[in-house]
């Protein structure tokens, strides 16, 4: 397939640089519900207006330019080596023209590899599909918001949550309340319940990928996370944490199965910049930029989280 | 909206409570958490002028160079919290009025904040862009081999720069109030 690191590369541009529709919008809905001349209302005007110019300027929304997570579907007849070749230099020129910030740093010896390239990074999950087109999805996610996120194993004494979706709702507010600011708030909060400490936190991460105003088919959930928007709002940490009305954008939950003797609860908090962005491209090499996201649906492949 | 012009006097930056909105004009330094760690271990003087009397922002931009000029061109505030362990000695030692940064800092920068006058001003987090059209010159990075440039130090000139004074030289802190009062709102949610 070619060209294929030329698409990547406007993948990251526009990733890096264009909030989605659906998050622009709550941010909007945010500015309208709090009081003028509070600072809430100027936070987010301020957010607002950095949505406009980092689109006009092609410059990142946030210098944070996050951990890159790729998504990718592809047909059986192309190498995974190949896609993840092309990811990497696309991952590099993206950082040479400064949609990128260079993001990877050794543990070890403390050094910024410079190329934002690094061990795993960026992280890239593939899929085989059965279709003949390739669809490249990326999320940036935000170190501030990654470190308040947070893992719970149930029961919780202090709180008084108990192996039960009640359990799970007082740990996610205990986290949003921890937050408080930190996580640059507004926040979309991704819920994973159940897993092990490894398959709950990817739980949490897919769940960031659903647009806000998405609805979700399990109706036990859908209720627990209108219960949960309403509830953390009315925690009025605010955005930026300066008090307010605008705490969250969206909660979002996934649920899937854990052994009797684990429960778990994964808390994925993303940041107001909650940025992703998805291309699909056809087997002569023509790419079509989706607006959202596309969903799980369209895929007839068992277990495809499109 | 209250302008602050770098440097600025102790008895100037006393009189700024919590709740103010500022703009600041002048010259800044960026620092994070290598850089911090940097400054209590090595005492570099260079720092000294960099900071007396100024601000020092908590900030990894990306940068740009372009025929030889040095462009931020996405600049928001990082985490300030990360620089408790370091920031009350730091004020202590270099004196700085001003931090920016996001999320606010704990009770021992803020009895140094009361004890040496100087201010915590909160940028918005992520706002990346239209700060950096605040930036209106770099002068030079320090220690950019060394540190890696989100780590490094930035010289930097700023004009009408905005945030909210989150953290004053009176020992208050919107962070506690904001904090206090979702306390009691979360333990009526979970009872
Ligand atoms: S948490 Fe998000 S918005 Fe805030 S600094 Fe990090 S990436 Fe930027």
């Amino acid at each position: 397939m070619s060209n294929l690191k030329t698409h990547f590369v406007e993948l990251l541009r526009r990733a890096s640089t264009q909030l989605p529709p659906d998050v622009t919008a709550a941010l909007k809905a945010g500015y309208q519900r709090e009081p003028p001349g509070t600072a809430a209302q100027t936070a987010l005007a301020t957010i607002l207006k950095n949505i406009k110019l980092s689109r006009k300027n092609s410059t990142p929304l946030c210098q944070d330019t996050g951990t890159n997570i790729w998504h990718v579907y592809h047909p059986q007849n192309i190498c995974q080596c190949e896609l993840e070749q092309a990811i990497r230099e696309a991952t590099l020129e993206a950082r040479n023209r400064a949609y990128l910030r260079p993001n990877a740093v050794d543990p070890i010896t403390g050094l910024n590899t410079g190329t934002n390239l690094g061990i795993r990074f960026p992280v890239i999950s593939f899929y085989g599909w059965k279709k003949q087109s390739v669809r490249a999805s990326v999320m940036l996610k935000g170190g501030g918001c990654e470190n308040v996120s947070a893992q719970y194993a149930l029961p919780v004494a202090g709180l008084h949550a108990g192996r039960d979706l009640d359990g799970v709702r007082k740990v996610v507010l205990d986290a949003v309340f921890q937050a408080q600011g930190k996580g640059c708030a507004p926040g979309i909060v991704g819920v994973g319940i159940g897993g092990d400490r490894i398959t709950g936190m990817i739980e949490a991460k897919h769940q960031l990928w659903r647009p806000l105003e998405d609805k979700n088919p399990n109706a036990l959930l859908a209720k627990l996370e209108n219960r949960l928007y309403r509830e953390c709002n009315q925690l009025e940490i605010g955005p930026m944490g300066y008090g307010g009305k605008t705490t969250v954008l969206g909660v979002k939950a996934g649920s899937i199965h854990r052994v009797p003797a684990s429960y778990f609860v994964s808390i994925s908090y993303m940041c107001w910049a909650s940025r992703r962005a998805s291309v699909t491209i056809t087997p002569t090499g023509n790419p079509t930029f989706h607006k959202q996201v596309p969903s799980s649906q369209e895929c007839n492949t068992p277990n495809c989280k499109g | 909206m209250k302008k602050i012009q770098l440097p600025i006097s102790e008895t100037e930056i006393r009189k700024l409570r919590i709740g103010d909105d500022v703009a600041i004009f002048g010259e800044m330094v960026t620092a994070r958490d290598a850089a911090h760690k940097y400054m209590l271990e090595k005492w570099p003087r260079f720092v000294d002028d960099l900071i007396r009397d100024k601000a020092i922002y908590h900030c990894g931009p990306v940068i740009k160079e372009e025929n030889g000029e040095i462009i931020a061109v996405s600049a928001g505030p990082t985490t300030s919290i990360r620089e408790e362990p370091y920031e009350h000695e730091v004020i202590a030692h270099y004196r700085p009025r001003i931090i920016i940064g996001k999320g606010g800092m704990g009770p021992t920068t803020l009895q140094a904040m009361k004890e040496y006058g100087a201010v915590y001003v909160h940028a918005t987090g992520g706002a990346a862009s239209v700060i950096a059209k605040s930036i209106i010159y770099v002068h030079k990075g320090y220690k950019r081999k060394e540190l890696g440039d989100p780590e490094a130090f930035w010289k930097l000139e700023v004009r009408h720069f905005t945030g909210v004074v989150t953290m004053d030289s009176h020992g208050d802190s919107l962070h506690d109030i904001v904090e206090q009062r979702s306390k009691e709102k979360f333990y009526e949610l979970i009872s």
